[in-house]
């Protein structure tokens, strides 16, 4: 088991450092001088001289290129991500103000998910009839749902027809506990719509190719009643797909955040990020990317670890 | 043959299908089909609600909803449909090649270029692109051609292991077909059907990713109109006139569902498993 765990841990490090690499890149592989292109607002008016010397400062453009690759991987691996073009900030001080909110966010969403989603799935499932074929409409609407359209309708329903939530905005948790909550429900929920969809979806099939199995038939053989042989052995033995298609969720919901956080005027990371691209604050992307690209490639160790616990075939 | 098309087209999946021919009808004839200007003002009717003069209303400047949705249509086809032919072509070419030399190749191809792209959740990655290079139509198409890739590649991939030990590709081998016949016209046209599948399901991602940048304001460049923008206005107003929001956030949603169907019913026309139907 530790080594398994120490290979996935591995092959996670040098993911990392390729994805590193690859943002590194990003800047150099644009056709065109990074600084001017940054400076560029899509006016086709060209940056004074001094604006772009600046930039290149900034960005340690001038030095060679090898030197640049260590100065950029020696930073990202110490924490330390640039300042921002706009104010100043060190990138990783906002991140970390940040990371937190977005963190919550997304993990209420996924509890959500899956607290709907794999029971839901598994009752699909086994009920089947008129109770599955409902779910399969609904879980197609809702993986084809927009987080931004479906958040709109939320706000629409609960908060400018019906009153009973505030449409957006933030409030620490140490401030107004309450108004913290109330705030957090809507965007987790649009948030959760695809994910629980996506998870039902995935949960229903499992049960079914277990269902299905010998050994289900043999279970049945030996006098165990169709309840304790669906709870004990068919549910156990299907979540193995359910946990990668979860660890999978869980990283695209990092991504759909941008969206959500939008729609609800919540300050997380994703929102910070939008705002950098929107002025073109190149080291603030770049931070809230490498922040974004490594909490999703740990997610993905994580799920390979917990697959290795559920199922110990994986872990040869 | 015909057994199999009846499976395949439920009266839904082929609702969807007339649905994708009317969006392709929009692509190329968006002029003829829109009843007004989309950039026009129409001042004394702002917001106007459904029904009238206006068919789908009129949003805060006055413009035709139903023509904005239109042309909408056709910028938002364009990009799809432009980055699910660089991401299959791409995708198709780097899962071929590792599949097919394994070794470096693969490592190359499968581990390193593949494997990276996945580390990122697609939005991020297209945001970086859009900050390099300003939004705008060029850039969408490329980066999420791109960042679509690895799909297409993983399923090249699967197929090419399982089919290049077959006899017909060593027969091809045996009478001295060249790689690139071998690969390009031996192996890829019986491994097309599961990558004819996923185009469809490639188009309804990149609806999915373009109205939400769009949203965000990074996608299509305005005064163009675009679906994932008129959400975002409609949001000013959607206490007095929610219409605004409701008609494109109804057009993206069945668009995405209706480019899924017809998905699924191209994999149950495709996929070997239902041929014993024939």
């Amino acid at each position: 088991m530790t080594t398994y765990v120490l290979r996935r841990i591995g092959v996670g490090v040098g993911l990392v450092l390729l994805v590193l690499t690859l943002i590194f890149l990003a800047l150099h592989l644009v056709p065109g001088d990074p600084a001017m292109l940054l400076l560029s607002q899509g006016d086709g008016g060209s940056a004074t001289p001094e604006a772009v010397a600046r930039v290149r400062e900034q960005l340690g453009l001038d030095e060679p290129l090898l030197t640049q690759y260590w100065q950029f991987l020696s930073g990202a691996l110490t924490g330390d991500l640039g300042e921002s073009f706009r104010n100043g900030q060190a990138v990783s001080e906002a991140i970390g103000e940040r990371l937190p909110r977005t963190l919550e966010l997304v993990g209420l969403a996924t509890l959500i998910a899956v607290v709907v989603g794999v029971p839901w799935g598994a009752l699909a499932a086994r009920k089947g009839g008129w109770f599955d074929s409902v779910t399969s409409v609904l879980t197609s609407i809702g993986v084809a749902l927009p987080v931004f359209v479906f958040g709109s309708l939320l706000v629409l329903l609960f908060s400018l027809r019906l009153g009973l939530l505030p449409a957006g905005g933030f409030t620490e948790w140490g401030d107004d506990p309450g108004r913290h909550a109330q705030l957090l429900i809507m965007p987790a929920i649009a948030l959760a719509v695809g994910f629980a969809s996506t998870v039902a979806r995935m949960t229903r099939s499992a049960v079914l190719e277990m269902l299905h199995q010998d050994w289900v038939r043999t279970a049945r053989s030996l006098g165990l009643s169709r309840r304790t042989v669906f709870r004990k052995y068919v549910l156990r033995n299907s979540l193995n797909p359910v946990v990668t298609t979860v660890g999978i969720g869980v990283g695209t919901l990092l991504g759909s955040t941008v969206l959500v956080e939008k729609v609800f005027s919540y300050p997380g990371l994703s929102s910070l990020l939008v705002d950098a691209v929107t002025a073109r604050d190149y080291p603030v992307v770049q931070g809230v990317v490498i922040t974004i690209a490594v909490l999703f490639v740990s997610i993905n160790i994580i799920v390979d670890v917990l697959y290795g616990v559920l199922d110990p075939r994986v872990r040869r | 043959m015909r057994r199999r098309l009846a499976h395949a087209l439920t009266p839904l999946r082929l609702a969807a299908l007339v649905y994708v021919g009317l969006m392709l009808l929009v692509l190329v004839a968006a002029p003829l089909l829109a009843p007004a200007d989309p950039l026009a003002q129409d001042v004394a009717n702002r917001l106007a609600g459904p029904g009238g003069a206006h068919l789908l209303g009129t949003d805060e400047l006055g413009r035709d909803i139903l023509s904005r949705i239109v042309y909408g249509a056709r910028v938002e086809l364009l990009i799809a449909l432009g980055a699910t032919v660089v991401s299959m072509l791409l995708g198709t070419l780097l899962g071929l090649l590792g599949g097919y030399f394994g070794g470096i190749v693969e490592v190359i191809t499968m581990r390193v270029v593949v494997d990276v792209l996945l580390a990122f959740p697609p939005i991020i990655l297209v945001l970086l692109a859009v900050t390099l290079r300003g939004p705008g139509t060029g850039t969408l198409i490329v980066a999420m051609g791109v960042l679509f890739a690895p799909t297409f590649a993983r399923i090249a991939y699967g197929q090419v292991i399982s089919v290049k030990r077959l006899e017909f590709v060593e027969a091809a081998t045996a009478f001295g077909a060249p790689t690139r016949t071998r690969l390009f016209g031996v192996i890829l046209p019986n491994i097309s059907a599961p990558l004819i599948v996923q185009v469809s399901l490639t188009i309804a991602t990149a609806i999915l990713l373009e109205s939400g940048l769009s949203y965000l304001g990074l996608g299509v460049v305005p005064p163009t109109p675009s679906w994932g923008s008129m959400v975002a206005q409609g949001q000013r107003y959607l206490s007095s006139d929610p219409h605004v929001l409701l008609v494109p956030g109804a057009f993206v949603v069945l668009t995405i569902l209706a480019f899924g169907l017809v998905g699924d019913a191209l994999r149950s026309g495709l996929d070997p498993k239902s041929r014993s139907n024939r």
